[in-house]
């Protein structure tokens, strides 16, 4: 009964989200271990992570919305103010650098009309700086809502752009937030569930079993 | 200390020397034992280690050469070599304070800490001489309020944990957190949810920087200035032992003094900011009589016509038509002043130090006493008891971390309290039918668990919109139940029990004896003969004074009016009795009634003793003088038996101490050399002399006279033996008990709610109010009702409505409340603007409250 007047009071989380968020919660032997899943969702939901988020998030996780946001503001991936549908980061380390990452990043402000950190007047783009994206062979490199693109020149993030804006990439870049397009949902018959470590005898619950 | 005595002792050598130590200590406490102190800012004993601030590195070799090791960190081993003062070791201490230094804005001559700053202190024996840095510091917006109370200054912050570990561990209030972890790491509260614990002000003690700032004390004093006495707290019966610090003849701060029995260091806010209403312009500094012109007015006079004033009132009163109200904010000596006033002077046994909101004084000395350790090591602990939260925070405090370790806690209450989401199992029970709740529950599988193990079971009032039969009743079903339990008084005004040790209630003489004619021999050769009649209790003494049966009230620091769970009842008492005398501090409701008043010192402006919830006794410290020409209670008390033509025969604390000590039969033994040994007070009574380790209390006793041991032990034998006199007149017998039985409840009115009336830790009265820091706290003033019950009420949460009982009708803000059982309806029993004790009629079992939509 308290759950369902809970759901009512609540705001933040789509319905459809609250109830993935009581799975991702029922996945760990405590509440708060489902923190950092929850901010992602969060996120996913709403593109970065507002205070009545982190308010509802702690709740579901019997915490203090301080305990949810000083564990959020760690991680540089979660936004705790608004950025674009797409993030773009430049590479601007070492081989990024050498194979021109400064002249992309310039023309990069160029051509969305911004500075580096700020978000074009649209709310399509936000641009940052990056430190090294593991991809020194294909540099100068940037990705987008973390989705990797390779050997930039100018003219590829111009069409690049121009793709984003006219939804040509829809299908391989999700707006920012966004993990996974497909949700993996575990079994119940694969899922460790809500168990204390000390209570587990049998070999782990994610392990094929006999008859699965 | 005595370690060297353990057997188990682990051998460590500690910069050259070898010494025992105890397994599991870490390095860092086994070194400060050694005479080695190695600097600090994170770790703290009362908490857990962190390691986080790297100051305590020391070279440890645990035979594989050494190195450098966080000695917060690592529990001593057997053969350790520990080396605090290597070269390596004193490269790396200057070397993390220049780290620490780098954003430290050096901003001592205006920060407050400047003077007991641990970085400060630290940086002057172990740090570097100069820094390296020349680059621009870190900035941030100073000070920001992170609660009414305590304000942040991030610049000076050495990010320890120190402060969200306190709130996080202690406190279980994590309000405060590191944000923004990596370059910019900051302590911070979320965004309009600010720090509001009760206990936020210990983190300002436990700051080793000037990071954390409490508003009361800011800008207000330097250390070196301040002047300091050691004492014990008063703002309710936990007895926290405290530091009493002032400067220019002003209360300035209280901080808490770490004593393994009782605080462990730590204070509520309530008792750390309340020198705000010792100092407070409010306090009465003259004596008042009621003018003959205006009945309205008091005029304030000198001290010869008031105490001839309250004499005449007295005077004209005869043993039975006087009565005596209060005494429990007071110390132990001034209490017995007064109770021998009472008995000597005004031939009566009418007393009582409650105000008709607490229990039966011969159950509460009769019950098997538990200590707060006791309680917080115990295997089950059963509640019975009111929002320890709000009324006794330490104590919430102890048992909450209790709870996280191996003891159960067990909750019988009307409605959810601040322990309750740290219980084991938490029951509830409509409003009066605790008995019945009890009697169920422990008859089950939950009273076989506490009957398998040791259990303490604190006492009080859960309701005071219930009757205190219904919490007698219930006592004796835990009882009877649990024969082996003890007991924890869970009363709330500050010496309470140490009046009630003081004879100040009906029936009691001091040292927990009952004044039934057993005791007379006793008395009679210390105070000379005295009413042996049953007196009346406060609510007895009020009915007899609307009934006009009584002539005179004296009100010892008491306010009837707003303390007695009856108003209505109180104001016909007032307006039934011909005279009043207060002995207050303040004008509150009560006293602007009285005819006489006469101004008393408060907290820190006197000396003696005071006794807490255990039974535990320790010293109060004088630190300031009080306003205008306030006196102490107890001279008060001698100067009317002077104009009464009689003597107290009392002359000074101590003497009074010396007199305690052989009236008091509880208190025999309790030398004032025993009380000034160590901060950790005594526990009476004394436990007797032949058990069978060696007792520290025996030799301390010893050095006093041969004669005072030899009858000690006297004296226990005969409480041992119970029967036998070995000399003239015996020790009376301890005051004794029966439980009442438990009656059937009263039936349920289905259109009405039971009304539960329970104080907040912040209320109107004048701890709260009279304190400017504190004052606007105190704000919850709503009635709390379950959502289901507003619904089918058809009232909405938020509005205000009328609430009737047969007393009265007043009017109340609602509020919907999800952790409110239905059919319940809560409320602070004396909030600004409201009180529940106009509701209330003392006759009534429960409190049964309608509610209409105005």
């Amino acid at each position: 009964m308290a759950a369902q007047s809970d759901e009512t009071q609540m705001s933040f989380f789509t319905t459809e989200n609250r109830r993935l968020a009581d799975v991702i919660v029922a996945r760990y032997p405590k509440r708060r271990s489902a923190t950092i899943p929850l901010l992602h969702l969060a996120q996913e939901q709403h593109g970065w992570i507002c205070d009545d988020a982190m308010i509802e998030i702690a709740d579901l996780v019997d915490a203090t919305p301080a305990e949810v946001k000083g564990t959020g503001t760690f991680y540089e991936m979660f936004k705790f103010h608004p950025v674009g549908k797409y993030v773009v980061n430049i590479c601007g380390t070492m081989s990024c650098k050498l194979m021109g990452a400064d002249e992309l990043m310039n023309h990069a402000e160029q051509k969305l009309g911004v500075a580096v950190g700020e978000t074009t007047e649209d709310g399509l783009f936000t641009l940052e700086h990056a430190e090294c994206q593991a991809a020194c062979t294909e540099a100068p490199t940037l990705q987008v809502n973390y989705r990797h693109e390779y050997r930039v020149t100018t003219d590829d993030f111009d069409r690049l752009v121009d793709d984003l804006t006219a939804g040509r990439r829809d299908g391989d870049i999700p707006a920012h937030g966004t993990l996974a397009r497909i949700r993996q949902e575990i079994p119940a018959n694969r899922a460790v569930g809500a168990v204390p470590p000390e209570e587990v005898d049998g070999p782990p619950a994610w392990l094929p079993q006999e008859g699965a | 200390m005595s370690n060297e005595t353990a057997s188990e002792g682990v051998m460590v050598t500690i910069n050259g020397m070898e010494i025992s130590v105890q397994p599991g200590d870490l390095v860092i406490d086994a070194a400060e034992r050694a005479g080695a102190h190695i600097p600090r800012f994170c770790y703290h004993p009362r908490m857990s280690s962190v390691g986080v601030c790297r100051q305590c590195l020391v070279d440890i070799d645990t035979g594989r050469g050494p190195g450098l090791q966080p000695s917060c960190m690592v529990p001593v081993s057997e053969g350790m070599v520990v080396d605090t003062e290597s070269e390596g070791v004193k490269r790396v201490q200057e070397g993390i304070l220049e780290l620490l230094l780098i954003n430290h804005p050096l901003d001592c001559p205006v920060c407050d800490k400047g003077g007991e700053c641990p970085l400060q202190d630290q940086t002057l024996t172990f740090g570097p001489v100069e820094s390296r840095f020349i680059e621009e510091k870190r900035h941030y917006e100073k000070p920001i309020a992170i609660s009414d109370l305590v304000y942040l200054d991030r610049e000076r912050c050495v990010l320890c944990d120190r402060c969200t570990r306190f709130a996080r561990e202690v406190a279980g209030d994590p309000l405060i957190h590191f944000m923004q972890r990596g370059n910019q790491t900051q302590v911070l509260t979320f965004p309009d949810d600010p720090f509001n614990s009760y206990f936020s002000g210990n983190t300002v003690q436990i700051c080793p920087v000037g990071a954390l700032t409490a508003k009361p004390y800011r800008f207000r004093a330097r250390p070196w200035d301040l002047s300091e006495v050691e004492s014990t707290c008063t703002t309710c019966s936990v007895g926290c032992r405290i530091n009493v610090q002032s400067s220019r003849g002003e209360l300035l701060r209280y901080q808490g003094v770490d004593i393994d029995s009782v605080n462990h260091g730590w204070l509520c806010d309530k008792g750390r900011f309340g020198f705000e209403a010792v100092n407070s312009d409010e306090r009465l500094g003259t004596p008042f009589v009621r003018s003959d012109s205006n009945p309205d007015e008091l005029v304030g006079t000198d001290w010869n016509t008031a105490l001839e004033a309250a004499a005449s009132a007295l005077k004209a009163a005869s043993g039975s038509s006087v009565g005596v109200i209060g005494g429990a904010r007071l110390s132990n000596e001034n209490a017995y002043a007064w109770s021998k006033f009472a008995r000597t002077v005004l031939s009566t046994d009418n007393v009582d130090a409650q105000l008709g909101d607490g229990l039966c004084a011969e159950m509460v000395m009769s019950l098997p006493r538990a200590t707060i350790d006791d309680a917080a090591t115990a295997d089950h602990v059963l509640l019975l008891a009111p929002d320890l939260k709000e009324e006794l925070p330490v104590l919430y405090l102890r048992l909450r971390g209790a709870s996280q370790g191996s003891t159960k806690l067990i909750e019988l209450a009307p409605a959810p309290t601040g322990l309750t989401r740290y219980t084991s199992a938490a029951h509830g029970y409509r409003p009066g039918e605790m008995g019945q709740a009890l009697d169920e529950l422990l008859g089950g599988a939950t009273g076989d668990a506490m009957r398998s193990g040791r259990t303490v079971v604190v006492i009080g009032r859960p309701s005071l919109a219930d009757s205190p039969g219904e919490v007698e009743a219930a006592v004796g079903v835990a009882q009877r139940l649990l024969p082996e339990a003890t007991f924890l008084p869970a009363l709330r005004r500050g010496n309470v029990l140490g009046a009630l040790d003081m004879g100040l209630a009906p029936g009691v003489l001091p040292g927990r004896i009952a004044n039934d004619g057993s005791s007379q021999a006793w008395i009679d050769t210390h105070w000379g003969s005295i009413p042996t009649e049953r007196g009346m209790d406060t609510i007895a003494m009020l009915e007899a004074a609307a009934s006009g049966r009584l002539h005179t009230l004296l009100l010892i620091g008491a306010d009837p009016l707003a303390d007695v769970p009856d108003r209505d009842l109180v104001e016909r008492a007032f307006a039934g009795v011909a005279k009043i005398v207060a002995v207050d501090t303040f004008a509150t409701a009560s006293v602007k009634r009285a005819d006489v008043v006469l101004p008393t010192t408060a907290f820190a402006e006197s000396g003696g003793t005071t006794t807490n919830l255990e039974g535990r006794i320790s010293t109060l410290g004088r630190m300031v003088t009080g306003p205008g020409t306030v006196r102490d209670d107890w001279t008060i008390a001698a100067e009317l038996a002077w104009r009464l033509d009689a003597d107290l025969g009392l002359e000074s604390l101590p003497g009074i101490w010396a007199e305690i000590e052989a009236v008091a039969p509880s208190h025999a033994r309790c030398s004032p050399s025993m009380l000034s040994a160590d901060s950790e007070g005594v526990l009476v009574p004394l436990p007797v002399v032949a058990v069978p380790e060696p007792d520290e209390i025996a030799d301390d006793d010893a050095d006093t006279s041969e004669a005072d041991t030899s009858e000690a032990e006297v004296d226990e034998e005969q409480a041992e033996g119970a029967a036998a006199v070995v000399e003239a007149p015996s020790v009376p017998a301890s005051v004794s008990w029966s439980a009442p039985a438990l009656v059937d409840p009263p039936a349920v009115d289905g259109y009405a709610l039971r009304l539960v009336a329970r104080r907040r830790l912040y209320d109107a009265a004048v701890h709260t109010s009279q304190a400017s820091s504190l004052a606007a706290l105190a704000d919850d003033s709503t009635l709390r009702v379950h959502p289901a019950e507003l619904g089918s009420l058809g009232v909405e949460s938020g509005s205000r409505i009328n609430v009737t009982t047969a007393r009265a009708t007043i009017v109340l803000q609602v509020t919907a409340d999800e952790s409110v059982p239905r059919g319940v309806a809560s409320m602070g029993f004396n909030q600004p603007g409201i009180s529940a004790a106009e509701l209330i009629d003392h006759r009534e079992p429960v409190t049964e409250i309608r509610i209409e939509t105005r």
